[in-house]
Protein backbone atom coordinates (compact mmCIF):
# COMPACT_ATOMS: atom_id res chain seq x y z
CA UNK A 1 0.00 0.00 0.00
CA UNK A 2 1.43 3.40 -0.97
CA UNK A 3 1.93 6.15 1.58
CA UNK A 4 -0.78 8.26 -0.08
CA UNK A 5 -3.27 5.41 0.06
CA UNK A 6 -2.37 4.70 3.65
CA UNK A 7 -2.83 8.35 4.62
CA UNK A 8 -6.14 8.48 2.80
CA UNK A 9 -7.37 5.35 4.58
CA UNK A 10 -6.27 6.77 7.94
CA UNK A 11 -8.12 10.04 7.36
CA UNK A 12 -11.28 8.27 6.21
CA UNK A 13 -11.22 5.91 9.17
CA UNK A 14 -10.65 8.75 11.62
CA UNK A 15 -13.61 10.64 10.14
CA UNK A 16 -15.70 7.55 10.76
CA UNK A 17 -14.44 7.47 14.34
CA UNK A 18 -15.52 11.09 14.89
CA UNK A 19 -18.98 10.57 13.39
CA UNK A 20 -19.54 7.38 15.38
CA UNK A 21 -18.29 9.07 18.55
CA UNK A 22 -20.64 12.02 18.13
CA UNK A 23 -23.59 9.65 17.73
CA UNK A 24 -22.71 7.84 20.93
CA UNK A 25 -21.97 11.10 22.75
CA UNK A 26 -25.57 12.24 22.40
CA UNK A 27 -26.86 9.26 24.31
CA UNK A 28 -23.95 9.16 26.77
CA UNK A 29 -24.96 12.70 27.67
CA UNK A 30 -28.51 11.63 28.44
CA UNK A 31 -27.43 8.62 30.44
CA UNK A 32 -24.80 10.61 32.32
CA UNK A 33 -27.42 13.20 33.19
CA UNK A 34 -29.67 10.51 34.61
CA UNK A 35 -26.74 9.18 36.62
CA UNK A 36 -26.23 12.67 38.02
CA UNK A 37 -29.91 12.84 38.95
CA UNK A 38 -29.76 9.44 40.64
CA UNK A 39 -26.60 10.40 42.51
CA UNK A 40 -28.21 13.60 43.72
CA UNK A 41 -31.30 11.70 44.86
CA UNK A 42 -29.03 9.33 46.81
CA UNK A 43 -27.40 12.28 48.58
CA UNK A 44 -24.16 12.51 46.61
CA UNK A 45 -22.56 15.95 46.47
CA UNK A 46 -21.43 17.24 43.04
CA UNK A 47 -17.84 16.53 44.05
CA UNK A 48 -18.65 12.93 45.02
CA UNK A 49 -20.68 12.25 41.87
CA UNK A 50 -17.99 13.88 39.74
CA UNK A 51 -15.27 11.84 41.44
CA UNK A 52 -17.16 8.65 40.60
CA UNK A 53 -17.47 9.65 36.96
CA UNK A 54 -13.85 10.66 36.52
CA UNK A 55 -12.15 8.03 38.68
CA UNK A 56 -14.36 4.99 38.14
CA UNK A 57 -15.79 6.02 34.75
CA UNK A 58 -17.95 2.92 34.34
CA UNK A 59 -21.68 3.57 34.11
CA UNK A 60 -23.19 0.30 35.28
CA UNK A 61 -21.06 0.08 38.40
CA UNK A 62 -21.69 3.75 39.15
CA UNK A 63 -25.43 3.20 39.02
CA UNK A 64 -24.97 0.16 41.24
CA UNK A 65 -22.96 2.22 43.71
CA UNK A 66 -25.72 4.82 43.87
CA UNK A 67 -28.27 2.12 44.62
CA UNK A 68 -26.18 0.52 47.30
CA UNK A 69 -25.07 3.73 48.97
CA UNK A 70 -28.74 4.67 49.08
CA UNK A 71 -29.52 1.28 50.58
CA UNK A 72 -26.84 1.68 53.22
CA UNK A 73 -24.70 -1.25 52.11
CA UNK A 74 -21.11 -1.63 53.14
CA UNK A 75 -18.32 -0.21 51.03
CA UNK A 76 -16.80 -3.68 50.80
CA UNK A 77 -19.93 -4.91 49.02
CA UNK A 78 -19.95 -1.93 46.68
CA UNK A 79 -16.28 -2.42 45.81
CA UNK A 80 -16.70 -6.17 45.23
CA UNK A 81 -19.70 -5.52 43.03
CA UNK A 82 -17.74 -2.91 41.09
CA UNK A 83 -14.97 -5.42 40.46
CA UNK A 84 -17.49 -7.99 39.21
CA UNK A 85 -19.38 -5.64 36.94
CA UNK A 86 -16.23 -4.20 35.43
CA UNK A 87 -14.39 -7.50 35.01
CA UNK A 88 -15.54 -7.61 31.38
CA UNK A 89 -13.02 -4.87 30.64
CA UNK A 90 -10.35 -7.57 30.82
CA UNK A 91 -11.73 -8.94 27.58
CA UNK A 92 -11.72 -5.57 25.87
CA UNK A 93 -8.16 -4.88 26.97
CA UNK A 94 -7.06 -8.36 25.91
CA UNK A 95 -8.55 -7.80 22.46
CA UNK A 96 -6.81 -4.44 22.03
CA UNK A 97 -3.49 -5.54 23.53
CA UNK A 98 -1.98 -7.09 20.37
CA UNK A 99 -2.48 -3.83 18.49
CA UNK A 100 -0.80 -1.60 21.05
CA UNK A 101 1.90 -3.84 22.51
CA UNK A 102 4.65 -1.73 20.92
CA UNK A 103 3.31 1.58 22.23
CA UNK A 104 4.93 3.28 25.26
CA UNK A 105 3.75 1.87 28.57
CA UNK A 106 2.58 5.29 29.94
CA UNK A 107 0.38 5.72 26.87
CA UNK A 108 -1.13 2.28 27.41
CA UNK A 109 -1.65 3.12 31.09
CA UNK A 110 -3.68 6.22 30.21
CA UNK A 111 -5.48 4.34 27.47
CA UNK A 112 -6.64 1.77 30.03
CA UNK A 113 -8.39 4.29 32.26
CA UNK A 114 -10.76 5.44 29.52
CA UNK A 115 -11.48 1.98 28.10
CA UNK A 116 -15.26 1.52 28.07
CA UNK A 117 -17.77 -0.51 26.09
CA UNK A 118 -18.15 2.41 23.70
CA UNK A 119 -14.43 3.14 23.33
CA UNK A 120 -13.79 -0.52 22.64
CA UNK A 121 -16.58 -0.82 20.09
CA UNK A 122 -15.37 2.17 18.07
CA UNK A 123 -11.63 1.65 18.37
CA UNK A 124 -11.51 -2.09 17.63
CA UNK A 125 -13.37 -1.41 14.37
CA UNK A 126 -10.99 1.48 13.61
CA UNK A 127 -7.91 -0.65 14.28
CA UNK A 128 -9.24 -3.47 12.11
CA UNK A 129 -9.98 -1.11 9.25
CA UNK A 130 -6.39 0.09 9.42
CA UNK A 131 -4.84 -3.26 10.29
CA UNK A 132 -2.87 -1.52 13.03
CA UNK A 133 -3.30 0.72 16.07
CA UNK A 134 -3.99 4.44 15.80
CA UNK A 135 -3.75 6.01 19.23
CA UNK A 136 -5.14 9.34 18.04
CA UNK A 137 -8.23 7.55 16.82
CA UNK A 138 -8.52 5.64 20.08
CA UNK A 139 -8.30 8.73 22.27
CA UNK A 140 -10.75 10.63 20.07
CA UNK A 141 -13.17 7.71 20.32
CA UNK A 142 -12.86 7.32 24.08
CA UNK A 143 -12.79 10.98 25.05
CA UNK A 144 -15.26 12.37 22.51
CA UNK A 145 -17.81 9.60 22.66
CA UNK A 146 -17.96 9.06 26.38
CA UNK A 147 -15.48 10.66 28.78
CA UNK A 148 -16.35 14.30 28.13
CA UNK A 149 -20.12 13.95 27.68
CA UNK A 150 -20.44 11.51 30.59
CA UNK A 151 -18.60 13.77 33.02
CA UNK A 152 -20.23 17.02 31.93
CA UNK A 153 -23.67 15.42 32.02
CA UNK A 154 -22.99 14.01 35.48
CA UNK A 155 -22.23 17.47 36.80
CA UNK A 156 -25.31 18.89 35.11
CA UNK A 157 -27.56 16.19 36.56
CA UNK A 158 -26.21 16.41 40.08
CA UNK A 159 -26.32 20.20 40.22
CA UNK A 160 -29.66 21.03 38.58
CA UNK A 161 -31.50 17.83 39.43
CA UNK A 162 -33.20 19.51 42.40
CA UNK A 163 -35.32 21.57 40.05
CA UNK A 164 -37.15 18.41 38.97
CA UNK A 165 -40.05 17.67 41.34
CA UNK A 166 -40.47 14.08 42.62
CA UNK A 167 -38.43 12.13 40.05
CA UNK A 168 -40.28 8.89 40.80
CA UNK A 169 -43.42 10.50 39.41
CA UNK A 170 -41.64 10.55 36.08
CA UNK A 171 -40.47 6.96 36.34
CA UNK A 172 -36.85 7.91 36.91
CA UNK A 173 -36.48 5.21 39.59
CA UNK A 174 -36.95 2.45 37.03
CA UNK A 175 -34.00 3.60 34.95
CA UNK A 176 -31.43 1.74 37.02
CA UNK A 177 -32.96 -1.77 36.85
CA UNK A 178 -34.07 -1.17 33.27
CA UNK A 179 -30.56 -0.11 32.29
CA UNK A 180 -29.08 -3.15 33.98
CA UNK A 181 -31.51 -5.43 32.14
CA UNK A 182 -30.85 -3.68 28.84
CA UNK A 183 -27.09 -3.86 29.27
CA UNK A 184 -27.39 -7.55 30.12
CA UNK A 185 -29.28 -8.12 26.86
CA UNK A 186 -26.48 -6.33 25.04
CA UNK A 187 -23.94 -8.74 26.49
CA UNK A 188 -25.91 -11.85 25.53
CA UNK A 189 -24.33 -13.22 22.40
CA UNK A 190 -25.23 -16.88 22.81
CA UNK A 191 -26.81 -19.62 24.89
CA UNK A 192 -24.20 -19.51 27.63
CA UNK A 193 -24.59 -15.77 28.23
CA UNK A 194 -28.37 -16.20 28.32
CA UNK A 195 -28.12 -19.00 30.87
CA UNK A 196 -25.62 -17.02 32.96
CA UNK A 197 -27.95 -14.00 32.99
CA UNK A 198 -31.02 -16.04 33.95
CA UNK A 199 -29.18 -18.02 36.62
CA UNK A 200 -27.60 -14.82 37.92
CA UNK A 201 -31.05 -13.24 38.21
CA UNK A 202 -32.68 -16.25 39.86
CA UNK A 203 -29.82 -16.82 42.31
CA UNK A 204 -29.63 -13.11 42.99
CA UNK A 205 -33.29 -12.87 43.95
CA UNK A 206 -33.24 -16.11 45.95
CA UNK A 207 -30.18 -15.16 48.01
CA UNK A 208 -31.50 -11.62 48.43
CA UNK A 209 -34.75 -12.91 49.89
CA UNK A 210 -32.98 -15.43 52.09
CA UNK A 211 -30.21 -13.13 53.25
CA UNK A 212 -29.40 -9.74 51.75
CA UNK A 213 -29.55 -8.07 48.32
CA UNK A 214 -25.83 -7.27 48.31
CA UNK A 215 -25.01 -10.93 48.88
CA UNK A 216 -27.59 -11.86 46.26
CA UNK A 217 -25.91 -9.78 43.57
CA UNK A 218 -22.51 -11.26 44.34
CA UNK A 219 -23.86 -14.81 44.50
CA UNK A 220 -25.66 -14.33 41.18
CA UNK A 221 -22.52 -12.90 39.61
CA UNK A 222 -20.41 -15.81 40.83
CA UNK A 223 -22.76 -18.72 40.16
CA UNK A 224 -24.32 -17.55 36.90
CA UNK A 225 -21.07 -17.90 34.91
CA UNK A 226 -20.31 -21.29 36.47
CA UNK A 227 -23.64 -22.67 35.23
CA UNK A 228 -23.14 -20.95 31.89
CA UNK A 229 -19.77 -22.63 31.44
CA UNK A 230 -21.25 -26.02 32.34
CA UNK A 231 -23.70 -26.07 29.43
CA UNK A 232 -22.68 -26.75 25.83
CA UNK A 233 -22.12 -23.76 23.60
CA UNK A 234 -24.98 -22.96 21.24
CA UNK A 235 -24.59 -22.67 17.47
CA UNK A 236 -24.83 -18.88 17.63
CA UNK A 237 -22.21 -18.47 20.35
CA UNK A 238 -19.47 -16.14 19.21
CA UNK A 239 -16.72 -13.91 20.49
CA UNK A 240 -17.92 -11.07 22.70
CA UNK A 241 -18.00 -7.52 21.51
CA UNK A 242 -20.00 -4.57 22.75
CA UNK A 243 -23.49 -5.08 21.35
CA UNK A 244 -25.37 -2.19 22.79
CA UNK A 245 -24.25 1.35 22.28
CA UNK A 246 -26.23 4.25 23.61
CA UNK A 247 -28.53 5.53 20.93
CA UNK A 248 -27.07 3.65 17.98
CA UNK A 249 -27.66 0.26 16.49
CA UNK A 250 -24.70 -2.10 16.18
CA UNK A 251 -25.69 -2.76 12.60
CA UNK A 252 -24.51 0.78 11.91
CA UNK A 253 -21.03 -0.04 13.16
CA UNK A 254 -18.22 -0.06 10.67
CA UNK A 255 -17.41 -3.60 9.58
CA UNK A 256 -13.92 -4.97 10.10
CA UNK A 257 -12.05 -4.93 6.85
CA UNK A 258 -8.93 -6.72 7.91
CA UNK A 259 -7.87 -9.07 10.64
CA UNK A 260 -5.58 -7.50 13.19
CA UNK A 261 -1.93 -7.87 12.41
CA UNK A 262 0.17 -8.70 15.39
CA UNK A 263 2.94 -6.15 15.89
CA UNK B 1 -19.69 20.15 50.19
CA UNK B 2 -19.41 16.51 51.26
CA UNK B 3 -16.39 14.50 50.17
CA UNK B 4 -17.19 11.42 52.25
CA UNK B 5 -17.78 9.24 49.19
CA UNK B 6 -14.63 10.28 47.34
CA UNK B 7 -12.59 7.51 49.04
CA UNK B 8 -15.25 5.03 47.87
CA UNK B 9 -14.77 6.35 44.33
CA UNK B 10 -11.02 5.82 44.73
CA UNK B 11 -11.56 2.24 45.92
CA UNK B 12 -13.93 1.55 43.05
CA UNK B 13 -11.38 2.98 40.64
CA UNK B 14 -8.70 0.86 42.26
CA UNK B 15 -10.58 -2.39 41.53
CA UNK B 16 -11.71 -1.27 38.07
CA UNK B 17 -8.38 -0.14 36.68
CA UNK B 18 -6.60 -3.53 36.80
CA UNK B 19 -9.25 -5.17 34.62
CA UNK B 20 -8.74 -2.42 32.07
CA UNK B 21 -4.96 -2.24 32.34
CA UNK B 22 -3.55 -5.70 33.07
CA UNK B 23 -3.82 -7.16 29.57
CA UNK B 24 -2.45 -3.91 28.15
CA UNK B 25 0.47 -3.53 30.55
CA UNK B 26 1.57 -6.92 31.83
CA UNK B 27 3.61 -9.10 29.47
CA UNK B 28 2.05 -12.50 28.96
CA UNK B 29 -1.40 -11.32 30.03
CA UNK B 30 -2.51 -10.65 26.49
CA UNK B 31 -3.87 -14.15 26.17
CA UNK B 32 -5.87 -15.44 29.12
CA UNK B 33 -6.66 -19.15 29.44
CA UNK B 34 -9.79 -20.05 27.51
CA UNK B 35 -11.77 -21.05 30.61
CA UNK B 36 -10.92 -17.75 32.31
CA UNK B 37 -11.97 -15.83 29.21
CA UNK B 38 -15.24 -17.71 29.08
CA UNK B 39 -15.94 -17.14 32.78
CA UNK B 40 -15.23 -13.41 32.45
CA UNK B 41 -17.42 -13.19 29.38
CA UNK B 42 -20.31 -14.57 31.42
CA UNK B 43 -19.76 -12.41 34.49
CA UNK B 44 -21.26 -9.33 32.85
CA UNK B 45 -24.62 -10.85 31.87
CA UNK B 46 -24.88 -12.69 35.21
CA UNK B 47 -24.22 -9.64 37.40
CA UNK B 48 -26.37 -7.30 35.33
CA UNK B 49 -29.20 -9.83 35.24
CA UNK B 50 -28.99 -10.18 39.01
CA UNK B 51 -28.96 -6.42 39.49
CA UNK B 52 -32.03 -5.91 37.32
CA UNK B 53 -34.00 -8.74 38.94
CA UNK B 54 -33.10 -7.91 42.53
CA UNK B 55 -33.91 -4.24 42.09
CA UNK B 56 -37.43 -4.87 40.83
CA UNK B 57 -38.28 -8.06 42.70
CA UNK B 58 -36.85 -7.46 46.18
CA UNK B 59 -37.83 -4.64 48.48
CA UNK B 60 -36.55 -3.84 51.96
CA UNK B 61 -38.55 -2.59 54.90
CA UNK B 62 -37.29 -0.12 57.46
CA UNK B 63 -35.44 -2.90 59.28
CA UNK B 64 -33.86 -4.08 56.03
CA UNK B 65 -35.90 -7.27 55.94
CA UNK B 66 -36.25 -8.34 52.32
CA UNK B 67 -39.57 -9.27 50.76
CA UNK B 68 -40.74 -10.25 47.29
CA UNK B 69 -42.11 -7.28 45.37
CA UNK B 70 -44.57 -7.43 42.48
CA UNK B 71 -45.40 -4.23 40.62
CA UNK B 72 -45.65 -2.37 37.36
CA UNK B 73 -41.87 -1.91 37.51
CA UNK B 74 -41.60 -5.50 36.23
CA UNK B 75 -43.44 -4.50 33.09
CA UNK B 76 -41.31 -1.40 32.64
CA UNK B 77 -38.06 -3.33 32.93
CA UNK B 78 -39.43 -6.10 30.71
CA UNK B 79 -40.39 -3.51 28.11
CA UNK B 80 -36.90 -2.03 28.20
CA UNK B 81 -35.33 -5.47 27.80
CA UNK B 82 -37.68 -6.22 24.90
CA UNK B 83 -36.95 -2.95 23.14
CA UNK B 84 -33.21 -3.41 23.56
CA UNK B 85 -33.40 -6.97 22.22
CA UNK B 86 -35.45 -5.76 19.27
CA UNK B 87 -33.85 -2.42 18.41
CA UNK B 88 -30.42 -2.85 20.04
CA UNK B 89 -30.84 0.62 21.47
CA UNK B 90 -30.56 1.09 25.21
CA UNK B 91 -31.70 4.67 25.26
CA UNK B 92 -34.89 3.83 23.42
CA UNK B 93 -35.53 1.02 25.90
CA UNK B 94 -35.04 3.32 28.88
CA UNK B 95 -37.34 5.89 27.35
CA UNK B 96 -40.05 3.28 26.81
CA UNK B 97 -39.70 2.05 30.42
CA UNK B 98 -39.92 5.54 31.87
CA UNK B 99 -42.93 6.47 29.72
CA UNK B 100 -44.75 3.26 30.68
CA UNK B 101 -44.11 3.78 34.38
CA UNK B 102 -45.07 7.44 34.24
CA UNK B 103 -48.37 6.61 32.55
CA UNK B 104 -49.06 3.72 34.93
CA UNK B 105 -48.43 5.84 38.00
CA UNK B 106 -50.56 8.62 36.61
CA UNK B 107 -53.58 6.35 36.30
CA UNK B 108 -56.09 6.39 39.15
CA UNK B 109 -55.74 3.40 41.48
Amino acid sequence: MSQATSDSLLRASRRRVVVDSLGIAVSATGFGFVYGLAARAAGFSPLEAGAMSTIVFAGASQFAAVGYVLGGFSWVGVVLLTAFINARHLLYAAALAPFVADRPRPVRAVMAHILTDEAFAISIAHFRRLGRADMTGYFVAAVLSTFVPWNLATLAGVTIGGSIPDPTRFGIDVIFPAAMGGLAVGLITGRRELVAAIVGAVVGVAVSLAWDPAAGIIAGGLLGPLVGIAIPAGPSDRAPEAEIVFGRRPGDEPKPEAEPGLP
Amino acid sequence: MSVALVPLALLMGLVTYPSRALPLLVPGMQRLPERVQLYLRLVGPAVLGALAAVNVMVSLDADRHPSFHVGVEWLAVGLCVGVVAWRKNLFLGLLAAVVLLTIARGLPA
